[in-house]
């Protein structure tokens, strides 16, 4: 029994390689997200930390559900709060801002204000919890 | 006078070592590549100026709040009770999460409050108020 076979030379086919490669690639690209989420960063304090704060370094920012601003009883408008706020830090760099929204306050109008003081490079925002 | 020249140089971009390149690029886009996992709630972000990029994808949660008020993390609609629960053991799996409240412009601060209170709680306390680039 001669059952000897004679090698022709095995060779995978590599002329498709480049079109499965691009196949891939092309799948890859669609289903990449670049853009990126956005948005404001803020840190909240540790649950318990509670610290006393001169009165005199607290800025207290109110804003009610009408998306009115009061800055430290002050009646602004919310495009004129970064303004402010930069003069009030100019004058006390160690002002704390502390921000009160009403329970029935928009986020939008929320947001913008935290926008308008980062804005004005305020870095000490404290949010109080809404009322 | 005449200017025929007989060019001998052969005018082929080389083809041998494209399917490397094209390795090289698939490669790097199924490095990059995070899947898009959860779908969320239909929200109209609001509009903000200083924005700031997210550093991960991957150390960052989503919390979706819709102007109805519903509240959903991984496409579950759950109370904002239990926001606490979920975020914890998130938060214990990865020290640098960040959470990103994707809520809608019109909803309401009682529950941002709410939902504030619940990741103070969890000690996730890195947050980012996700919102689109404001013109002008």
């Amino acid at each position: 029994m001669n059952k000897k076979r004679r090698f022709k030379g095995g060779e995978i086919p590599t002329s498709s390689m480049a079109d499965i490669a691009f196949l891939l690639l092309i799948f890859f690209l669609v289903t990449t997200t670049i853009d990126m989420d956005k948005g404001l960063g803020i840190i909240l304090p540790a649950e318990g930390e509670e610290l006393e704060i001169k009165k005199t370094n607290i800025l207290n920012c109110l804003i009610n559900s009408q998306g009115n601003v009061l800055l430290g009883g002050d009646p602004v408008a919310l495009k004129d709060v970064n303004k402010e706020i930069r003069r009030r830090l100019a004058e006390n760099d160690k002002l704390i801002i502390s921000v009160k929204a009403h329970e029935k306050t928009k986020y939008g109008d929320y947001v913008s204000l935290i926008d308008q003081l980062k804005r004005a490079n305020a870095t000490r925002i404290s949010i109080a919890d809404a009322e | 006078m005449k200017l025929d020249r007989k060019v001998n140089i052969s005018s082929d971009i080389p083809t041998a070592s494209m399917p490397d390149i094209i390795f090289m690029l698939l490669i790097f886009f199924m490095v990059t590549t995070v899947l898009r996992e959860y779908s969320g709630l239909d929200v109209e972000l609001p509009k903000a100026k200083r924005i700031q990029k997210l550093k991960s994808k991957r150390h960052t949660a989503h919390i979706w709040l819709s102007k109805q008020g519903q509240i959903s993390i991984e496409d579950k609609l759950i109370r904002s009770e239990n926001i606490r629960h979920i975020m914890y053991s998130k938060r214990a799996a990865d020290p640098q999460l960040t959470i990103s409240i994707k809520a809608d412009k019109a909803a309401r601060m009682g529950l941002i409050s709410d939902i504030h209170t619940e990741l103070r709680k969890a000690d996730a306390l890195m947050l980012n108020y996700s919102s689109k680039t404001a013109l002008d």
